[in-house]
C-alpha cells in the first residue's frame, strides 16, 4: 500500500507539475504578445519622435548658421557696396568701418582687409599686423576671385589661429578687389556648442574633407564615416537633414543626423548614443520588464496555489473512488460468499432430511413389539435421538448461513437490528471462541425497525466486531453489542475491553488507508466503510476509547414514525 | 360429497411431489405407517400425472425441483382440483418465495428438514380447512 500511496503521490505531483505549466503558459503568452506588441509600437513611436525632434533641432540650426553667414556676407557686401575703392582701400576709414561694424553686429567681426587682385592685402584693419600681406598662394584667394561672394573653410592661417573669412569680389576700374573680414571663430562656434542634448548628444560642423569647422566638444567623434558620406552624396539637397542610425566601431549604437551648410560645402552634423536618445524607452522598456517579470511570477505562485488546491481534490477524489470501489469489491465478495453459502446450505439440507426421516422410520419400527423385545432398545433410541438432535444441529447452521446470504443484498429493507445481531454473533461467535472471548449481547426488547441494507449494517457490525476481536489479545476479554432507543434513534454500542486505542490516532481512525495493523493484514479501509455505510443511511458512527480499558463504537440510525408502525405490522407473527 | 365419504374413510389422501427420491420414499413409509394414505411422485410432471389418475386431498410440494418451479405447478395443481389443499416444502432463505406461494392458494409452508410431528400437523389442519371448505 505504502508503494501505491507513493507512485500516487509521484502521479499528483505531476498533474501538479502539468496544471502549473498550462496555467503559466496560457496566462503568459496573451501576457508575452500584449506586452511585446505595446512595446515595439511604444518603441517606434518614441523613436520616431526623438528622430524628428533632432531632425528639427539640427533643421532650426541649420538655418541660424546659414542666417549667420549670410548675415556676415551682407554685412560685408553692403560695406562694399557704401564705399568707393579709393574710400576703402584707406587704414584709417577701415578701421573706423570695423568699430562700427563690431559696435551694431557685436565682435563677431575680427579684422577687415582690402586685397587687390594679386592677393596683397592694400589696407587692413584688425588687431594683427597683415598690411600687405601677401595672399597670392591661399587658396582663399584663389576660390574668392572665382565668385562674388566667398565664406572659406576654417584655416590658421597667417596669423596661426584658427577662423574664416568672409569676402565680396568688387570691380574698380576693370580690375577686381576684394573687401575681406575675419569672422570670430568663437561666436561662430557658440552656435554649434550650444546644441547640447542629454549626456552624449553634442553638434559640430565639418568641412568636405571632413575637418572640423568648429571645436567638437568631445575629443572623440563616434565615426566620421556617415558623414563623410552623406557629404559626397547628397551636397546638391540643400534643405534635406538626414537621420541614421548605425553601430560605431565599437560596436555601440550611435543616432547621426546631417544636414548640409554653406550650399553643401560644410556639414552640420549631430550624433548621440542611441542609449542616451532612446534612454525614455530603455528606463519604459526595463519598468516592463520588471512588471513582466513580477507579473508572471505572480501568475506562477498563483498557478502553484491553485493547482495545489485542485490537485488536493482531485486527489480526494480519487480517494473516494477508491474507497467506493473497494466497497463494492467488499460486497461483491460478501455476495458471492452468501450465494455459495445459500447453494452448499439447499444441497445439504436434502440429505440431512433424509438422514433424519431415516432415523425417525426406524424409531417407527422400533414401535412395533417384535423389536421392542430388543436388548439394545435403549441404546437405539439413544442413538436414533442423537442423529436426531445432530440433524436438527445441521439444519441450524445452514439456517444461518442462508440467513446470512439473504442478506448480502445492499437495497433497504426492514430490518429488526436486534436479529440482525443475533445472527452477527453467531457468525462470529466460533472465531471469538478460539480467541477465548466472549460476545455477549444486551438488547433493548421492542426495538423499533429501521429500514437500511442489512448486508451493510451487518458488514458494520461484523467489521467492527472483528477489530475487537483482533484488539483483544490472548489472555482473552469479552465484547458486548447493545442496542436502545431514544430520540427515535436506535443506538448500538460495541464495547471491547481491549487495549483501547491511543488518543493520538483517534481522530484518524475513520480516515481510509489509516490503519496500524501490520502491511498486508489490513486495508485501512474497514472503519472508513463502515463510516460511509452509516454515513449513508443517515446515522452516526463514534468512538469512545481509553487507553487499557477498551473501546466502544456508537452507531446511532434514525427511525422514522411511520417506518416503526409499517415494519410492526410486517414482523407481526404469521397466522 | 366426496368429502364426507374420505372423512368416514378415516384416512387422509396426500400426494407428495419432491425430485429427492431418498426424502419421498422415507416419508411415504412413515405418513402411511401413520394411517395416510400417499402417492409419492418424484418430480413435478409425475406429479401432474399422479393428479390426473386421481384425486387427493393434501398435496406436499418442493419448492425446487429441476423439471419445474414449486409455483408453477402449484398454480396448475390449483386450477385442476381446486380443493386439494397444498402444502409447500422450501429451504430456509426461500420463504420468499412460500409466501408468494400462499397468495396463488398455498396452505401454508415449511423449511426443510422439517419435524415429522410439524408436517403431520399441518397436514391435519389444511384437511380440516379443506372439509370446513367443501361443507
Amino acid at each position: 500500500m505504502a508503494a501505491r500511496q507513493e507512485q500516487g503521490e509521484a502521479y499528483y505531483k505531476a498533474l501538479t507539475r502539468k496544471i502549473v505549466l498550462i496555467v503559466v503558459v496560457a496566462s503568459a503568452i496573451p501576457l508575452i504578445l500584449i506586452s511585446g506588441t505595446i512595446r515595439y509600437y511604444f518603441q517606434a513611436s518614441y523613436q520616431d519622435k526623438v528622430r524628428e525632434h533632432l531632425q528639427v533641432l539640427i533643421k532650426k540650426h541649420k538655418q541660424n548658421i546659414d542666417t549667420f553667414l549670410n548675415d556676415k556676407l551682407a554685412d560685408i557686401g553692403f560695406l562694399a557696396m557704401s564705399f568707393p575703392f579709393e574710400q576703402m582701400n584707406d587704414n584709417a576709414f577701415l578701421s573706423e568701418r570695423l568699430s562700427i561694424l563690431r559696435a551694431m553686429y557685436g565682435r563677431s567681426f575680427v579684422d577687415l582687409g582690402v586685397v587687390d587682385e594679386h592677393g596683397i592685402q592694400t589696407a587692413y584693419a584688425g588687431p594683427f599686423k597683415l598690411e600687405n600681406a601677401d595672399y597670392s598662394n591661399a587658396q582663399w584667394f584663389k576660390d574668392a576671385m572665382q565668385r562674388r561672394e566667398y565664406i572659406s573653410d576654417v584655416f590658421p592661417g597667417l596669423r596661426g589661429i584658427p577662423h574664416f573669412i568672409v569676402t565680396i569680389r568688387q570691380q574698380h576700374r576693370g580690375t577686381y578687389w576684394i573687401l575681406r573680414a575675419t569672422v570670430d571663430f568663437e561666436a561662430f562656434n557658440s552656435l554649434v556648442e550650444n546644441i547640447r542634448v542629454g549626456s552624449t548628444g553634442f553638434a559640430f560642423i565639418l568641412n568636405k574633407k571632413g575637418e572640423f569647422q568648429t571645436k567638437p566638444r568631445f575629443e572623440i567623434v563616434a565615426s566620421r564615416e556617415p558623414f563623410l558620406s552623406f557629404l559626397a552624396t547628397r551636397r546638391e539637397v540643400r534643405d534635406e537633414v538626414d537621420v541614421t542610425e548605425s553601430p560605431n566601431e565599437s560596436g555601440i549604437d550611435y543616432i547621426y543626423v546631417m544636414s548640409p551648410l554653406k550650399n553643401g560645402d560644410w556639414l552640420l552634423g549631430y550624433e548621440q548614443s542611441a542609449e542616451d536618445a532612446y534612454s525614455a524607452v530603455y528606463a519604459a522598456r526595463r519598468f516592463a520588464v520588471i512588471i513582466f517579470v513580477i507579473g508572471v511570477l505572480g501568475m506562477g505562485a498563483v498557478a502553484v496555489l491553485l493547482s495545489n488546491r485542485i490537485v488536493k481534490h482531485i486527489a480526494q477524489a480519487d480517494r473516494e473512488k477508491e474507497m467506493m470501489q473497494e466497497r463494492v469489491i467488499e460486497a461483491g465478495k460478501l455476495v458471492s460468499v452468501g450465494e455459495l453459502a445459500a447453494g452448499i446450505a439447499h444441497e445439504i439440507n436434502n440429505p440431512v432430511a433424509v438422514m433424519v426421516e431415516e432415523a425417525g422410520w426406524i424409531q417407527d419400527l422400533l414401535e412395533e413389539e417384535d423389536l421392542k423385545a430388543s436388548q439394545n432398545l435403549d441404546e437405539f433410541k439413544r442413538a436414533l435421538n442423537q442423529i436426531r438432535t445432530q440433524g436438527s444441529r445441521c439444519k441450524q447452521i445452514t439456517h444461518k448461513l442462508l440467513s446470512f446470504a439473504r442478506k448480502t443484498d445492499p437495497r433497504p429493507h426492514v430490518v429488526q437490528l436486534n436479529d440482525l445481531i443475533e445472527e452477527v454473533i453467531a457468525l462470529c461467535q466460533q472465531r471469538a471462541r478460539y480467541g477465548n472471548i466472549k460476545i455477549g449481547a444486551n438488547l433493548e426488547p421492542d426495538l423499533p425497525t429501521v429500514t437500511v441494507s442489512p448486508t451493510e449494517v451487518q458488514q458494520v457490525l461484523i467489521n467492527l466486531v472483528n477489530n475487537s476481536l483482533d484488539a483483544i489479545d490472548e489472555k482473552g476479554g469479552k465484547v458486548e453489542i447493545s442496542t436502545k432507543f431514544s430520540d427515535n434513534r436506535v443506538t448500538i454500542d460495541v464495547a471491547d475491553d481491549g487495549p483501547g486505542i491511543p488518543e493520538a490516532i483517534l481522530p484518524r481512525i475513520f480516515d481510509p488507508f489509516f490503519t496500524t495493523k501490520p502491511v498486508g493484514k489490513g486495508t485501512g479501509l474497514g472503519l472508513s466503510i463502515c463510516y460511509g455505510i452509516i454515513s449513508k443511511i443517515g446515522g452516526d458512527i463514534t468512538v469512545n476509547s481509553a487507553v487499557g480499558l477498551g473501546t466502544t463504537f456508537h452507531i446511532q440510525i434514525p427511525v422514522s414514525k411511520r417506518e416503526g408502525n409499517v415494519s410492526a405490522l410486517n414482523s407481526s407473527p404469521k397466522p | 360429497m366426496g368429502a364426507n365419504e374420505i372423512q368416514s374413510a378415516g384416512k387422509i389422501r396426500l400426494l407428495l411431489v419432491d425430485d429427492e427420491e431418498a426424502y419421498v420414499n422415507i416419508l411415504a413409509k412413515r405418513l402411511t405407517k401413520r394411517d395416510f394414505v400417499v402417492t409419492a411422485t418424484y418430480s413435478g410432471t409425475q406429479g401432474l400425472q399422479a393428479l390426473r389418475k386421481d384425486e387427493f386431498d393434501v398435496a406436499v410440494l418442493d419448492l425446487k425441483m429441476e423439471d419445474m418451479d414449486g409455483i408453477e405447478l402449484l398454480k396448475i395443481f390449483k386450477k385442476m382440483l381446486p380443493q386439494m389443499a397444498v402444502i409447500m416444502l422450501t429451504g430456509h432463505g426461500s420463504e420468499q418465495a412460500a409466501r408468494e406461494g400462499i397468495q396463488f392458494g398455498a396452505f401454508d409452508y415449511l423449511t426443510k428438514p422439517c419435524e415429522l410431528d410439524d408436517l403431520i400437523d399441518r397436514i391435519n389442519a389444511a384437511w380440516r380447512s379443506r372439509g370446513d371448505r367443501a361443507l
